[in-house]
């Protein structure tokens, strides 16, 4: 097959340029996470000092930062596998709107919603204090795309009808739910939860606003730093959070896909 | 199918639906109020247009979807109206087949025997036996979505029948398949059902499969009840315009009643054709000169030799169906007929079938009603 | 629900209120959309957005047709590429930026070694809107993409086959069959560049765009009143934006966020 110049080979490029354009700061950022001065270069010579330097100063950090991720993965199951459930059961206006509500959150900027919750439940101090606080926020963020990622599973499943089907051999509710629900919702599930996960361990906007000394999470202390430590470190902090969320968003994509397709 | 008929176990269900209409929390009325019988044993074929309310009945009778106050549903007598589908031991068989996708094909056909509590190794042999019927043994152990639409056919018909239901309700279940295929397992669901001898209701759109497959079959339209009977009633004695335009093709020739026959602009259709047994029971013959209408099936028209039919028109067009041949012609009444005729003709070389030339048509059966009315 | 009425619609009522219990009131709302400060960062960020969205509409418009258009060895990782910068916090994004065109950044070394002054604009409205772009690419390709799939092909074939000459079929086609898509992308592009805090945080010190007026408010002056009020009109803004966009698709115009 020949490509033509117009239809192949110059939109080609174009998105080459846009891909180099996306990917050339994350590897200026990786070398300069391992260079020894920026300023000289990389030929000044290469070091893991940063790295190590970063991992002493905020290992408690990256661990807060995954707990966080994975209470709110947990309460997003608890809260929207249920609601997904009924969504999908009874699609009505009625469940349209709260699926629109839930949404809110997401269309309004997080900084909104944090100073919402400062100004309601700041003075309540064991609460502001904690990380629950953040993980609250995190929650309200992250639950639609939990809620959508198993609601797009269950409706192009039919689950409908698979559950008519299950109880026309006899099944009651609690059975239907174990053996037919669950089971053909997990790439939903699946999906979702790494998805919340990604979303949590790379939140800023609400958790900056949220957050106390005690409880920074890792975009936080990113943020931190730089303002305030020399390049080589920000960028090795960087380099940190990358090999973080990288793998979580290779992973994240391949549910996806497999929830979506395969079907 | 295939492998040795299943035995007898259960002695058939017969059902009654009572005063069971069906309203939409939207306000839209599925289903007038309607009463009907299905005697034990039989398959009963619901046929109608969609949106005519057939599938809503079914799920009525299944327990998926409850009547409006005041419907009752009985199997046996025992009044069943309140009970889901899960305690009312049905088999049933679904337009989308509904088979689990996180099972494999023996593990589908296994489900309701499993929640039965049958022992495993006489749920094995069972499976083993409804798989074999089915002629899907191979198959066992495939996962669903490796399956084509026919094996899928199979595997819900297996898994429907396999806990021995009372009654065995089928929603549309050849409409995915492709027509080669349809009219294989058409056969298959047929001789099946005749060997269960289970009560089987039968839901289609499509008349062909109806009567084929009903031993009675009930025609729907506008969520009512158009006609109760066997196929041979439905489409020689149908009680109304819509049954008879919805089963098969109608003509129709207006015409005034003269002496023994009816004239028309093609000619005159002697009375004697239309037989005696097809005058509506209890309507006294019109007289001279009335309006009435003549209606027969395009198989009930054959082409005469000129001088011989009864009436005369023109072919406008005719069409190669391979087993018959279908002309169309204009004159004999106000609206065009459809002639059905079998034997080796070509239309494209008979230069008597030709568009544009003369043909003559002795109708043999010609149902008669006033005019307006069936 | 109830998790939500209680962290989600109460403090955000709370919030509408408390926006009025400050030194002016009801009038807060008021100051907030009249006083030249404010409204001035109000502007700049929604020709900043608006800037961005036809950009990003472009360029992820572009790439997502062709990815979706053609097969080649490579695309998988290339589309991998184009996706890697969805899971990165405005923070990154900005510090991203930074090494491309802060003061030690690549652009300022290339524009240095050909013999030019060093280019440095990651802290103007130059960095913004790159670090905007970049994090809205991402998301806008795989929406067009994922329409541009749905798009049939035969609908192209039918206008090549009456004639139709490549503009023409992206003027007469693909444009308009990709337009709800188009349309619900550009929205929470918009979306996200308004209320986008993270970047302008590590890149906005000397630009005042209304994440970081919010901010300023709350941390600087204290004046909590004016940052709820500002919030709550951002907060809306956006909002009215993707259900403006939703109503003229009939979508889920957020699903893709």
């Amino acid at each position: 097959m020949t490509r033509s110049v117009f239809r192949f080979w110059l939109p080609l490029g174009f998105t080459l340029l846009v891909s180099a354009f996306l990917i050339l700061p994350v590897l200026l950022s990786v070398l300069a996470g391992v260079t020894l001065n920026w300023q000289r270069g990389p030929a000044g010579g290469l070091t893991f000092r940063w790295v190590a330097e970063v991992w002493g100063l905020y290992a408690d950090t990256v661990l807060r930062t995954l707990l966080l991720a994975g209470a709110t993965a947990i309460a997003d199951l608890l809260l929207g596998l249920p609601l997904a459930y009924v969504l999908a059961r009874h699609p009505s206006r009625k469940a349209r709107l709260m699926e629109e509500l839930i949404m809110l959150p997401v269309a309004v900027p997080g900084l909104a919603t944090a100073l919402a919750l400062i100004i309601l439940y700041g003075g309540w101090q064991s609460l502001r204090g904690g990380s629950v606080f953040i993980l609250i926020g995190h929650v309200l963020f992250t639950l639609p795309f939990m809620v959508r990622s198993v609601l797009a599973v269950l409706a192009a499943l039919d689950i409908r009808t698979l559950e008519e089907g299950a109880a026309s051999l006899g099944a009651g509710p609690w059975r239907r739910l174990l053996t037919v629900v669950l089971p053909n919702a997990r790439p939903g599930i699946l999906a979702g939860a790494l998805m919340v996960v990604t979303l949590s361990v790379g939140e800023f906007n609400m958790t900056w606003m949220l957050h106390t000394p005690l409880t920074k999470t890792l975009p936080v202390g990113l943020a931190d730093a730089y303002a305030s430590m020399r390049l080589e470190i920000a960028s090795a902090y960087t380099v940190v959070f990358l090999l973080m969320i990288v793998p979580l968003l290779v992973l994240m994509q391949k549910a996806a896909a497999a929830a979506s397709g395969g079907r | 199918m295939g492998g040795q008929p299943e035995r007898r176990t259960q002695t058939p269900l017969a059902i009654r639906v009572e005063g069971c209409a069906r309203t939409f929390p939207d306000g839209v009325r599925a289903l007038d109020r309607v009463d009907l019988d299905i005697r034990a044993g039989e398959t009963l074929a619901l046929l109608g247009p969609s949106g005519c309310g057939k599938t809503t009945l079914l799920r009525l009778i299944a327990g998926l979807d409850h009547p409006d106050p005041g419907g009752r549903i009985l199997f046996d007598g025992e009044d069943v109206t309140a009970l889901p589908i899960e305690r009312r031991r049905v088999g049933m068989v679904f337009q989308s087949y509904a088979l689990f996708p996180n099972m494999s094909v023996a593990a589908n056909v296994a489900y309701g025997l499993k929640i039965q509590g049958m022992a495993p190794d006489m749920r094995r042999a069972r499976v083993t036996e409804m798989l074999e019927m089915m002629r899907i043994a191979p198959l066992a152990d495939r996962a669903i979505d490796q399956l084509s639409g026919g094996q899928r056919q199979r595997v819900a018909l297996a898994r429907a029948i396999a806990p021995r239901p009372r009654l065995l309700l089928l929603d549309e279940p050849l409409t995915a398949l492709d027509a080669k295929l349809r009219d294989a397992l058409r056969v298959e669901i047929d001789q099946l059902l005749r060997a269960l001898g289970t009560t089987a209701l039968y839901v289609t759109h499509d008349q062909a499969e109806a009567m084929a497959l009903g031993d009675r079959v009930v025609v729907m339209t506008h969520g009512r009840i158009a006609q109760i009977g066997t196929p041979y009633e439905i489409y020689h004695r149908p009680a109304g315009r819509f049954v008879a335009d919805f089963v098969g093709l109608m003509n129709r020739i207006r015409g005034t009643l003269s002496g023994d026959g009816v004239r028309c602009p093609g000619g005159i259709v002697p009375l004697a054709a239309a037989g005696p047994s097809h005058r509506p029971a209890g309507a006294r013959r019109p007289g001279d000169g009335a309006p009435v209408e003549i209606q027969f099936r395009p198989e009930d028209a054959v082409v005469a030799a000129p001088g011989q039919g009864h009436v005369r028109g023109t072919v406008t067009a005719s069409f190669f169906l391979g087993d018959r041949v279908r002309i169309l012609v204009e004159g004999v009444g106000t609206t065009p007929l459809t002639v059905e005729t079998g034997g080796r003709i070509d239309p494209l070389t008979d230069a008597t079938l030709a568009a544009g030339a003369p043909i003559e048509l002795r109708i043999q059966s010609a149902p008669l009603a006033p005019e307006g009315e069936a | 629900m109830t998790f939500f009425t209680a962290f989600w619609l109460l403090p955000m009522a709370r919030l509408a209120l408390f926006a009025a219990d400050g030194r002016e009131g009801w009038a807060a709302y008021l100051t907030v959309v009249t006083h030249p400060r404010y409204f001035e960062s109000l502007v700049a960020t929604v020709l900043l957005s608006a800037a961005v969205t036809a950009a990003t509409l472009v360029t992820g418009g572009l790439s997502g047709v062709f990815l979706s258009r053609h097969r080649f060895p490579g695309r998988r990782t290339l589309i991998g590429l184009l996706t890697l910068p969805l899971a990165f916090p405005g923070v990154v994004v900005g510090f991203l930026v930074i090494l491309l065109a802060g003061r030690q950044g690549l652009i300022g070394a290339l524009s240095q070694s050909l013999g030019g002054s060093r280019i440095v604009f990651a802290y103007s409205m130059g960095g913004l809107f790159l670090g905007y772009l970049y994090f809205s690419i991402p998301r806008v390709l795989l929406t067009v993409m994922a329409a541009a799939e749905k798009l049939d092909p035969a609908l192209e074939e039918a206008a090549r086959s009456l004639g139709a000459p490549p503009l023409r079929i992206l003027l007469d086609i693909l444009i308009p069959g990709l337009m709800p898509a188009l349309i619900g992308a550009g929205a929470l592009c918009f979306a996200t560049s308004m209320g986008a805090f993270g970047t302008a945080f590590t890149l906005a010190t000397r630009i005042s765009v209304l994440p970081m007026a919010i901010y300023t408010e709350f941390t600087l002056f204290a004046d909590m009143a004016i940052a709820a009020a500002m919030s709550l009109v951002l907060g809306l803004l956006t909002w009215a934006v993707l259900a403006l966009a939703r109503s003229a698709t009939g979508a889920g115009v957020a699903a893709a966020a």
